[in-house]
């Protein structure tokens, strides 16, 4: 082993990478706060660049040119994903990515295999042991993430088998996987005599048996529980990093792997707190199919919803002294964020008190209204959270829900049968007048109507979320 | 290195993660994921010595594809996490 640094010792390697450690973590401190959140990324892709520079110096590349063309060949098409991807399409990027570090995981810890047999080295029970584990969450990761990235790009259907088959292949899947695992971890000892070179096979094999399971896990669960699904393969593709370092023995991977494992873990926690379910139900049960429901909705909804128009719309918020505005992910898909964030800054400019109420769960990952209304210029300080906002909504005159359903469904307070009891949700009912932005009628995600539609101080303005909150600027705008 | 030694590093790791993370606000979450996206593509480190090694052909291969894909990984997460915080100090203006 000896790079152009290799006649240095190894403490110049161990050293940089533990300054590219430090400005990982340091990295992430910064991310605590929006101000100084860029130059945080900045430190952490300084400490990559670091890594990267000290392992091509430092080991002996006697192929240079393979490692140079894949890293122009993956900084191209990273790269000109970031650039070209609308930010609505961003839920199944950030997926896309985490597969392909789990990918890369996996695949590095079997080529370490092939590596330490063809140098005649021997597979140790700490080396086949966790080069199992980070393939099996490695080919996870990579295949879940592009079965939700497809979900969310709309080109992966639903299950298309039932769930008790599903479950069956999960387990099947699962106990292969972890199956070859065992057998290439007991091998060295139990068949002494066989080439160690025939074993190999049996990794691949659980990389095998680990996609189906990857693809399986994922394929049955919706489109709402996204936000769960992408914060824990994020944390995955941390973990597999982290396993690979154990694999290679290599600090700063585990750091680094370990820090993402650790970030993704909490998104995760945080968004099914948001939803009042357990991780288990979000992954393995899902949400009852509403055929019981219909009746229900007609009950509620019989002569009881009121119809608005943006001209009436407007002329409520002619007198309202403080506006809250819910998005959910009908303005992702509408695209409405910049005619929303127009309207905030009309109503501003004329001394109304305009908010962001935005539920943890709204859209399809963690952050997801935050960053499409920061792409649309809106303040980071006008968006509240959760338990900043519900104490206020009494003393809103107008709420504004766009393109969001279950998070302002009073039901999960009120009703303990309720599929989503328990759940925390917007009180946006306490306001004095509620409009509620959407296409039609139809229940949202969980399947159960929303008596809030229902509500007397409650009024529906039917349409694409995108035309009718532009439609509403364009009033106001000609009121002025 | 002892499996006990990484081992050390990973729960530490493990700690110092939590405590820095649980204090990232929710506007920052999706940054934050891209941004903890690109740190996972660290990988990339094992792929450049597994692909640079040239030991067998095989293993070449695999560490030409584990580069790309890790690669793509940290170049798409950083330059993902740059473009949208720069949104979010515009709006914080």
């Amino acid at each position: 082993m000896a790079g152009i640094l290799g006649g240095l010792t190894q403490s110049v390697l161990q050293l940089t990478y533990l300054v590219a450690g430090v400005f990982f973590i340091q990295g992430l401190r910064d991310m605590t706060h929006p101000r100084t959140a860029t130059r945080g990324n900045m430190i952490s892709s300084a400490g990559m660049f670091l890594a990267v520079v000290i392992t091509i110096l430092w080991f002996e590349m006697l192929s240079p040119l393979v490692v140079g063309a894949g890293m122009l060949v993956g900084g191209g098409i990273g790269a000109w994903l970031a650039v070209s991807v609308e930010t609505t399409e961003m839920p199944q990027l950030v997926g896309l990515f985490n597969g392909f570090g789990g990918g890369a995981s996996a695949v590095v810890a079997g080529a370490e295999l092939v590596d330490v047999l063809a140098s005649g080295g021997s597979l140790t029970l700490g080396l086949t042991a966790t080069a199992s584990i980070a393939g099996i969450i490695g080919a996870v990761t990579f295949w879940g993430s592009l079965v939700a990235g497809g979900k969310l790009h709309g080109v992966v259907g639903d299950s298309p088998v039932s769930d008790t088959v599903g479950h069956a292949i999960k387990v099947f899947f699962f106990i292969g996987s972890v199956a070859a695992g065992l057998f290439l971890v007991v091998q060295p000892d139990m068949f002494g005599s066989v080439p160690l070179a025939s074993f190999l096979p049996s990794y691949w094999v659980l990389v095998a048996t680990a996609s189906i399971l990857g693809v399986f896990l994922v394929l049955p669960i919706g489109g709402a529980d996204m936000p769960v699904v992408i914060a824990l393969l994020n944390s995955y593709s941390g973990l597999a990093a982290a396993t690979t370092g154990f694999v290679l023995n290599n600090t700063v991977l585990i750091i680094a792997g370990t820090l993402v494992g650790a970030s993704g873990l909490i998104l995760t926690v945080i968004m099914c707190e948001s939803m009042n379910r357990s991780l288990t139900n979000v992954l393995f049960g899902g949400l009852g199919s509403g055929d019981d429901n219909v009746e229900d909705m007609e009950d509620i909804y019989e002569g009881n919803i009121t119809e608005t128009s943006p001209e009436e719309v407007e002329m409520l918020l002619e007198t309202a002294g403080r506006v809250v505005i819910v998005p959910g992910y009908g303005m992702a898909v509408g695209q409405a964020q910049h005619a929303v964030a127009e309207l905030a800054e009309l109503l501003e400019e004329d001394g109304v008190d305009v908010e962001f109420g935005i539920h943890p769960v709204a859209g399809r990952m963690p952050g997801h209204m935050n960053a499409l209304l920061a792409e649309a210029d809106v303040s980071y300080e006008k968006m509240r959270e959760l338990e900043d906002v519900n104490p206020m909504f009494s003393q809103t005159d107008v709420v504004i829900v766009t393109g969001a359903n279950d998070v302002v469904n009073p039901s999960a307070n009120e009703d303990t049968d309720s599929p989503i009891a328990g759940m925390p949700v917007l009180d946006v009912a306490e306001a004095q007048t509620v409009i509620v932005n959407k296409r039609s009628l139809s229940p949202g995600f969980s399947d159960i109507p929303n008596p809030l539609f229902a509500r007397d101080n409650t009024s529906m303005l039917f349409g694409d979320a995108k035309e009718s909150m532009q439609s509403l600027v364009n009033e106001y705008k000609e009121s002025r | 290195m002892t499996f006990v030694e990484n081992l050390t590093i990973f729960v530490l790791a493990a700690f110092v993660g939590y405590e820095i993370i649980t204090k990232i606000p929710t506007n920052l979450h999706t940054p934050l994921m891209s941004g903890a996206n690109a740190i996972s593509g660290i990988t990339l480190l094992g792929s450049v010595v597994v692909a640079g090694s040239g030991s067998t052909q095989l293993a070449t291969v695999l560490g030409f594809v584990a580069v790309v894909m890790a690669t793509i990984n940290v170049v798409g997460g950083y330059l993902v996490s740059h473009f949208m915080l720069d949104q979010f100090s515009k709006g914080g203006r």
